[in-house]
């Protein structure tokens, strides 16, 4: 088996699918210790549909670079989503739930009727479910990836000590004079970049597990914020390799793959949680 | 000179008003207490003087050299905080955010000043505990540390006893009174005139009718003698 492994690493796509995965799984299980305890653990799957309907429309119109429209589509419909914590007519579940399932249909419906393709279903299933396109990566988006996630990782750190005091508490940290709106923002724009660079690997129906899964699991182990955030992220890492590398030695899709290994785990931490006296 | 003075407040949401005309002031080491019946808008007061709402006509005045975001805050606990993974260090030090506008990290003198109000709060035994495993009164001491790490001046409390039992209730008051002595000024919000009565300085009642002056005053005037008739009638209903 590890010269099966031996020789498959010697592939420079499967080092791509390695380092990609691991970085993505990185940036979606840092954030999503936010989203869960904000309960806006359904914003992923939300914005996947956005991103999947960006694509679409990308696709028919024959871009050459689908980034370009996919992201800052994504980014606004994340930072609309996010604005609608409080106070408004529709309550942010509903919004989520609306957005999601009228951009999967609109994405799907586009595809339809203008597609080019033989192949449509494949299509979609693959942009549903993650596909190959983890292991067709070229060079450039490898390291379009890195630099996003190297981002992502400096934004969070950097501001560690104001995204737990919003997340904590918004009306305190308002009243003593953090300007939460700009947090707010940025972890909308944040998330909307890791969603739409997790598509690749997981596809837009499964990031959701990406971004709550680790959180959920580390929330059962550990008790303080610094705590569960970093137990989140290796616990996310390691899933992501563990599923990346069964995957390739057991020939199943990968995105499907790492997400029964983000389950596996977080029912390993939740008997752990149960028998530490924790429920 | 007054630490906070509200010359012809009007509160609303919208384009409804609530409750308009209201004028106070807060003189340093004064000790407030906002009371009124249900949905006479404290809440709203409150959060105006937070800076949180815009006034919808009037203004606020903060004299004394203090800062807008120099004003300590307990607010009602919200639905997220009940499961919230954090340690009580962690909380208490949060309080600090105001004074660190520019800085990523805490420095050693905040981590020093959060130190000090845990044992102010005598929580230092609970400072590696996690959040959501403390009793409601243990909670609310952890909340008054981290706002007394964003004050030296003011406190606003909102309710800061609801769901408490009577006795983590009178520690509470004797708690919050023993931080008045210390020279800190108390605005708090109150369902429970009878506590608010005894320990309060001056009363703020908002409503059909508006009162505003020291505690014996109130005692004397109309509106709090109906009130504290009303409160005695249905003690217990308000909640």
């Amino acid at each position: 088996m590890i010269d099966k492994l031996g020789m498959y690493l010697q592939y420079p796509f499967v080092r791509y699918a390695l380092i990609v995965g691991i970085l993505i799984a990185l940036c979606s299980s840092l954030l999503g210790v936010t989203l869960v305890l904000k309960r806006f653990s359904f914003i992923g799957d939300g914005l996947s549909h956005v991103a999947f309907g960006a694509m679409a429309i990308a696709a028919v119109c024959d871009l050459t670079d689908e980034m370009l429209l996919v992201l800052p589509i994504t980014i606004i419909s994340a930072i609309l989503l996010l604005r609608t914590g409080q106070n408004t007519r529709i309550q942010g579940d509903a919004a989520i739930a609306m957005i999601s399932v009228g951009a999967l249909a609109f994405g799907y419906l586009i595809m339809n009727i203008f597609s080019t393709s033989s192949n449509l279903s494949g299509d979609v299933c693959s942009t549903l479910f993650g596909s190959t396109s983890i292991l067709t990566l070229t060079q450039k988006e490898v390291w379009l990836c890195i630099i996003l996630s190297v981002a992502v990782v400096v934004i969070f750190v950097l501001f560690y000590n104001k995204i737990f005091a919003v997340t904590f508490d918004e009306n305190f940290a308002k009243a003593t004079g953090i300007k939460t709106e700009r947090y707010n923002l940025l972890i909308a724009v944040v998330i909307a970049v890791i969603i739409v660079l997790a598509m690749n690997l997981v596809g837009s129906l499964l990031i959701s597990a990406l971004v709550i899964f680790p959180a959920l699991s580390a929330m059962r182990i550990f008790r303080s914020f610094k705590g569960v955030t970093i137990c989140s992220a290796v616990l996310s890492v390691v899933c992501a390799l563990a599923g990346i590398l069964i995957s390739i030695l057991a020939g199943t899709p990968v995105g499907s793959t790492i997400v029964a290994v983000d389950v596996a785990a977080f029912a390993v931490c939740y008997v752990a949680g149960r028998i530490g006296g924790r429920g | 000179m007054a630490l906070l003075t509200a010359r012809d407040l009007s509160l609303g949401y919208d384009s409804r008003i609530i409750v308009s005309g209201l004028n106070f002031t807060v003189s340093s080491g004064d000790y407030l207490c906002i009371v009124g019946e249900n949905g006479s808008g404290k809440t709203t007061l409150m959060k105006t003087l937070l800076g949180l709402k815009k006034p919808a006509g009037g203004q606020i005045l903060a004299g004394d050299g203090l800062k807008a975001n120099e004003i300590g805050y307990l607010p009602q606990q919200t639905v997220t905080q009940k499961d919230f993974p954090a340690s009580v260090r962690e909380i208490v030090l949060s309080g600090c955010q105001g004074r660190s506008k520019k800085r990523p990290f805490y420095s050693r003198d905040e981590k020093k000043l959060a130190e000090k109000n845990m044992d102010r709060m005598g929580i230092i035994p609970l400072a590696r505990r996690c959040y959501r495993e403390l009793s409601g009164g243990q909670q609310q001491r952890v909340l008054l540390a981290r706002a007394l790490c964003a004050t030296g001046k003011v406190l606003l409390l909102d309710e800061p006893v609801s769901g408490l039992d009577p006795k983590v209730t009178a520690e509470m008051y004797e708690l919050i009174a023993q931080l008045n002595h210390e020279g800190i000024t108390i605005i708090m919000i109150s369902h429970d005139i009878g506590s608010a009565v005894q320990y309060a300085s001056h009363i703020l009642h908002i409503g059909d009718s508006v009162f505003f002056g020291s505690k014996d005053e109130y005692l004397e005037s109309s509106a709090g003698k109906n009130f504290m008739m009303q409160q005695k009638g249905g003690d217990g209903n308000d909640r």
